[in-house]
């Protein structure tokens, strides 16, 4: 295989009001023609402005201090901008990662891909067109010519990206780069979309520079690998062998601290520290405040290349062969250690806390001259769940579900059109007043983004006491004051903390504060709603462990509201998986995640790509896919019968007549399918 | 869209009544026009003979009444001055009134939109610098200062161009307008631009902000991954997407415009409707100055109604939603 793109000692600067900013240091690595190449890393790691400096689009204070970006053999960092715009488009391509706003929102997909193709002098005028008609085919966009004249607000998601992938191949380049194609998109279409972007690489054998965040990603679709970290690469290897062997500290922490079936009752590994800033100069490894294994060369010389093969190599002294007795202590030692008992034993049952039939949310749709309600947007529509004390209820399903919606409506943060609520035995919707207060006080909402729900002009300690005083709790302002040191000291950060601002903390430390002051009220229950799909793996890891930890000392029950099926697989104790508003699946973690039954619970999980190939469950077959592939109906609409009938593989003509019945394979599992037998 | 237009001219119908109400009443409460016409000398008798004549001896509510039955008839009362309807006054002078405001309104798109989008562009540079202090002095100064400004500079000093009345006019369809020949075009320039002061300030600001914003766009990131010229992405995909505010608030301004040329029109002595507006209200004349306001607040409405259908045809997202969803 020939190299097609070369990037040779790279270094990248931003001038910002605290001196310049190093994000990329010295970043070496070569493109083969037909070769996926992943770069990973966490947020800051310079990934994302990798891409950004070979395509040379870096944002206005940014520029290239030096290195060479080698296109078939010439540097393009030295054409003159003009000559550089023939390259982009034509013979590098880009997407990105938000499909719905990197579309041009007033211009057609027609429109969008035809400047392509005129801007190139490939095709002009009806032949344009025609060609471009062909690429919505290629990607794979049932009825392109109708889709020509639309506009990006009227596809889906996955359509979105599908035109965007049009867009960026329309001028056939010879190397794609890819930002994080499918992080915006849910599981079972990004399955979709990655298999989409290797068949094309296939077929035109074009290169593939792919950036993710997402490790079980690259493990799925990289044919080498690089990990990223303070602005340069620290580990580089083909994928087999990259995931096979750490090699790097870094590499050995993230690995384990992603969440997974296979690491319930343990607790996930967790970085300790910060990404060193990155002004300036380093001494020694970058890597070295944050280590477990760090010594004194550390801090003093940075790590050269090593590693077992010179196609798979890390930046670490330990490596260093003149090392090899330093390494084998520290395996030695690592082998002494006793691991931490697996502890996932559920609390003995200690009887529902939260029970919950029939739930429903329905907005309504008004339309016409006298705003006239048309129908009904079922958000939530039956949904019956049960949480028990002490034990993790998780909610999964894709964007659009109602899982959002149907948290909101335990607390009535929306208005609940039917159902029964009862928390601790007493019905709890419909009430007013003070005895509404009572019952949030004992449930609590942690939400995804925890800086958009802290205000940002209190203080953390006035942000944790506020929830305290309203609820009555704490005798006075001295008591409330002991307890807000304590619930920080709780949540892992410092007492000193109660006088900071959250601008001065960092996401994960935002969220614990959330979760200080969600445990302020002394809940029961806490509704956590996508609590970690903002934060960072390592980050991430830290979250759930506390999240584990609070749940075995205080005893409170939580329902996690997620996409994500490894934080699932992880810490739940039972699972619930809705669809289009309703519940599809449930039962205890053990029986819906080893042994789903309903054929949606199945796609779902089959589509979650996994670092490890031997997941207990048979990948998608093409034949599924292909059903999977029809764009998910609107809850406003849903199908008739069973939702799932579009989507659904097995789907038969009585899917179509009712709702399927609940079906219970045992006590706990219950499904909802007419395919699906008692057992 | 149908059903859209109807629900907003019921609410306009609404706003138009709940107007004359405010309109009838406030006018009233300026005072009796009889002092104003009729000559002191008059005798008690040719007194009560006038205001029997003008129907002013009805009680309030009888006169808005009458008013109203009127004005369904398209009749909305005499002036008092002229004694010829008020509505036909207006009308004449019109067209004085919209062609000085669509000139202003040209002046300040020609001008603000490029200065505007110059400066989104390269903000640092001191061009856009230059361009951003300018506009503040275009919102903070008085719209009557200027105006006595340029009179002095360009026509007292300089002498270069005229400065009142409207200059030799030629009649498009049957419509006298000053644009089409050179004497009127000079009348219009400094009237038109005091008029436009304000909103190339406007239109300067809100393209530059609109620039700024989608240079940060991730549309617009695609757009240069694409390869494309900065004609295209500045031309096409950054223009077409700011264009949707700046429209409507193009065609809002209109309006005010229109209603702000009583100052411009005054001092310029330009023949158009504010100028009858304040003679009208010097001799209180009521049927003008009411004819007047209801006109105005027609055509304020009219010009929302348009910019809300403008919007949605701009826009697709508005365009296509109201149609396709069902
Ligand atoms: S060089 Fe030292 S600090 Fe850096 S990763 Fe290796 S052991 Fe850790
Ligand atoms: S009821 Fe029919 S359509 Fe629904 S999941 Fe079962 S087989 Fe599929």
């Amino acid at each position: 295989m020939t190299d097609v793109l070369e990037v040779r000692n790279l270094h990248t600067r931003i001038d910002s009001a605290s001196g310049v900013v190093h994000p990329l240091d010295g970043i070496d690595l070569t493109l083969k023609a037909g070769e996926t190449f992943a770069i990973v890393g966490e947020s800051g790691s310079g990934k994302s402005m990798t891409a950004l400096s070979i395509m040379r689009l870096l944002p206005e204070p940014g520029w290239i201090e030096r290195g060479e970006v080698n296109l078939d053999g010439h540097n393009i960092l030295t054409l003159p901008e003009y000559r550089m715009r023939d390259v982009r488009g034509a013979r590098i391509g880009m997407i990105f990662q938000e499909p719905a706003t990197s579309l041009n929102p007033v211009l057609t997909c027609g429109e969008q891909i035809v400047e392509v193709l005129e801007r190139h002098k490939i095709e002009e005028g009806p032949a344009a067109r025609r060609r471009a008609t062909e690429w919505l085919k290629r990607v794979g966009i049932p009825d392109p010519e109708r889709r020509m004249d639309e506009y990006p607000f009227q596809l889906s998601g996955g359509m979105k990206q599908r035109v965007m992938i049009a867009v960026a191949l329309a001028a056939e380049p010879q190397v794609l780069i890819a930002d994080e194609p499918t992080t915006a998109l849910d599981v079972t279409i990004q399955a979709q979309i990655l298999d989409l972007l290797k068949s094309l690489q296939k077929e035109r054998g074009m290169a593939m520079l792919l950036i993710t965040h997402d490790l079980a990603v690259v493990a799925q679709m990289a044919h080498r690998v690089a990990l990223m970290y303070a602005g340069e690469i620290v580990k580089i290897g083909p994928r087999d062998a990259f995931f096979a062997q750490p090699l790097h500290p870094y590499a050995l922490k993230l690995f384990a601290s992603l969440p997974g079936a296979g690491k319930r009752g343990e607790p996930l590994a967790s970085i300790k520290g910060f990404v060193p800033p990155l002004h300036g100069q380093f001494t020694g490894c970058r890597f070295a405040d944050r280590c477990d294994y760090a010594y004194d060369r550390c801090r003093k010389q940075a790590p050269a290349w090593h590693g077992p093969d010179p196609q798979h190599q890390a930046r670490c002294h330990l490596l260093d062969p003149r090392e090899e007795w330093r390494l084998a202590e520290l395996l030695r030692r690592e082998d002494d250690k006793v691991p931490e008992a697996a502890d996932f034993a559920a609390p003995a049952d200690a009887g529902d806390l939260l029970e919950v039939r029939d739930l429903k949310v329905h907005f309504p749709i008004r339309k016409g001259l006298l705003k006239k309600v048309v129908g009904q947007v079922k958000a939530v529509d039956g949904v019956s769940l049960s949480i028990r004390q002490g034990r993790t209820l998780a909610l999964v399903g894709e964007s659009g579900c109602g899982k959002t919606t149907a948290g909101k409506a335990l607390l009535q943060l929306v208005p609940v059109t039917g159902g029964t609520v009862r928390f601790g035995g007493n019905e709890v919707l419909g009430l007013k007043g003070a005895e509404l207060k009572r019952m949030r006080s004992r449930m609590q909402l942690v939400f995804q983004d925890p800086f958009g729900s802290l205000n940002p002009r209190m203080r953390v300690g006035e942000i944790i006491a506020e929830g305290m005083a309203s609820f009555g709790i704490g005798a006075n302002a001295q008591a409330r004051n002991d307890r807000v040191a304590e619930l920080l000291g709780q949540v892992g950060l410092a007492v000193e903390s109660r006088y900071k601002y959250p601008h001065e903390f960092s996401g994960g430390q935002r969220q614990r504060i959330a979760i200080a002051r969600a445990l302020a009220a002394n809940p029961q229950l806490i509704v956590c709603d996508e609590p970690t799909s903002a934060l960072d793996v390592s980050v991430q890891a830290q979250i759930l462990n506390l999240l584990k930890d609070l749940q075995k000392t205080l005893g409170v029950s939580f329902l996690f509201i997620t996409h994500n099926i490894g934080v699932v697989e992880y810490l739940a104790h039972d699972v619930a998986v809705m669809y289009l508003g309703r519940i599809v699946e449930s039962g205890t973690a053990e029986e819906v995640l080893n042994r789903p039954r309903h054929p949606y619970t199945q796609a779902l999980l089959a589509a979650v790509p996994r670092l490890n190939t031997e997941s207990k469950l048979p990948p998608l077959t093409s034949e599924v896919k292909e059903h999977l592939a029809a764009d998910i109906p609107s809850p406003a609409n849903p199908p008739a019968g069973c939702h799932f009938h579009t989507r659904c593989p097995l789907a038969v003509e009585a899917c179509k007549a009712a709702y399927p019945a609940e079906v219970a394979v045992s006590a706990t599992h219950k499904v909802r399918c007419i395919m699906v037998q008692p057992e | 869209m149908l059903v859209f237009v109807i629900r907003r001219l019921l609410q306009s119908l609404l706003v138009l009544f709940v107007m004359s109400l405010l309109v009838f009443a406030g006018v009233y409460a300026v005072g009796t026009p009889i002092d104003i016409l009729i000559s002191p000398e008059a005798t008690q008798a040719d007194r009560i003979a006038v205001v029997a004549a003008l129907g002013l001896d009805k009680p309030l509510w009888l006169q808005y009444l009458l008013f109203v039955q009127h004005a369904f008839g398209g009749d909305l009362g005499k002036s008092f001055a002229y004694n010829i309807p008020a509505i036909q006054l207006i009308f004449e002078r019109m067209p004085a009134t919209l062609e000085l405001a669509s000139f202003a309104m040209l002046l300040a798109v020609v001008i603000g939109l490029p200065l505007g989008l110059y400066a989104g562009l390269k903000p640092k540079s001191l061009p856009a610098r230059s361009i951003m202090a300018g506009s503040i002095l275009g919102f903070s100064l008085p719209t009557f200062w200027v105006g006595l400004m340029l009179i002095m500079v360009f026509a007292v000093w300089l002498g270069w161009l005229p400065s009142n009345g409207r200059g030799s006019t030629v009649a498009l369809l049957g419509v006298p307008v000053s644009f089409l020949s050179i004497d009127g075009l000079r009348h219009l320039l400094l009237p038109g631009l005091t008029l436009a002061l304000l909103n190339i300030a406007l239109i300067i600001r809100l393209t530059r902000a609109g620039t700024q914003e989608a240079l940060l766009t991730d549309y617009v990131k695609f757009a240069r991954a694409k390869g494309l010229t900065d004609a295209r992405v500045v031309g096409v995909h950054i223009l077409k997407n700011i264009l949707i505010p700046i429209v409507t608030v193009i065609a809002l301004q209109f309006g005010s415009v229109i209603a702000f040329a009583v100052v411009t029109e005054t001092i310029f002595a330009w023949p158009g409707m504010g100028k009858l507006l304040i003679d009208s209200i010097n001799v209180l004349d009521r049927p003008v100055i009411v004819a007047y306001l209801l006109i105005v607040v027609a055509m304020f409405i009219l010009i929302n109604l348009l910019v809300d259908i403008a919007y949605s045809l701009l826009d697709p997202r508005v365009r296509l939603s109201d149609a396709g969803t069902n």
